[in-house]
């Protein structure tokens, strides 16, 4: 079931400080975070945030399309390596 | 006979039901449409006058994206999920289930027939 509209989107208050400031004074960074719950808004397109998957931090360059998704969705938690070879015999 | 929004033409069955044998059209929308253009949902599709016809074809036209502009749709949103590299796009590379079932058993819809692994002994 998706968030209350009366309540608007979820968006980490340290980025928004971040991306305002950033926005300000024309810059480009890369943003370190943690907030792997919190939605892209307009305001990020351009910026590029490094995402923690629990172990590294994912560089996510964001572009239009990925508004209105969550950070975390771009940056992958666990690594599948394939099934383990079978044993031969037995 | 009755042919709308592209080949489809079931016969033999009431309005109501034939109309869903369009991509894009459930019972419900078949139901909504039929009254909007008033037509009694039993009518036989072989019963349907020309003017019936031509009401429900406008009706969907207007109203609904069916068929292939339907699966283009549904396709682009697939394809976007796949190029922003989200967690949803990357199950659906895979063709592994997307909304976090589980797949350590089941899940045979998405991954399809069983493959035993590594050959069978004997």
């Amino acid at each position: 079931m998706p968030r209350s509209v009366k309540k608007g989107p979820y968006v980490s208050e340290n980025l928004v400080l971040k991306i305002e400031a950033l926005n300000r004074s024309k810059k480009k960074m890369v943003i370190k975070t943690w907030a792997r719950r919190s939605t892209i808004t307009p305001d990020f397109v351009g910026h590029t945030f490094a995402v923690h998957n629990g172990n590294k931090f994912i560089p996510v360059f964001i572009s239009e399309n990925m508004v209105g998704h969550k950070l975390g969705e771009f940056s992958p938690t666990r690594i599948f390596r394939g099934h383990p070879e079978r044993k031969k015999g037995a | 006979m009755a042919r709308i929004a592209g080949v489809d033409l079931p016969r033999n069955k009431s309005a109501e039901y034939a109309l869903p044998y369009i991509y894009g059209i459930g019972i419900t929308q078949s139901r909504k449409i039929l009254s909007a253009a008033k037509v009694p949902p039993e009518t036989p599709v072989t019963k349907l006058t020309e003017q019936q016809v031509v009401a429900i074809r406008n009706i969907i036209a207007d109203e609904f994206k069916v068929e292939g502009e339907l699966r283009t749709d549904i396709k682009l949103n697939i394809k976007r999920l796949m190029d922003i590299g989200s967690y949803r796009g990357l199950r659906h590379r895979r063709g592994l289930p997307v909304r976090g079932q589980r797949t350590h058993t089941n899940a045979r819809t998405r991954k399809g027939r069983k493959r035993s692994p590594g050959g069978r002994k004997t």
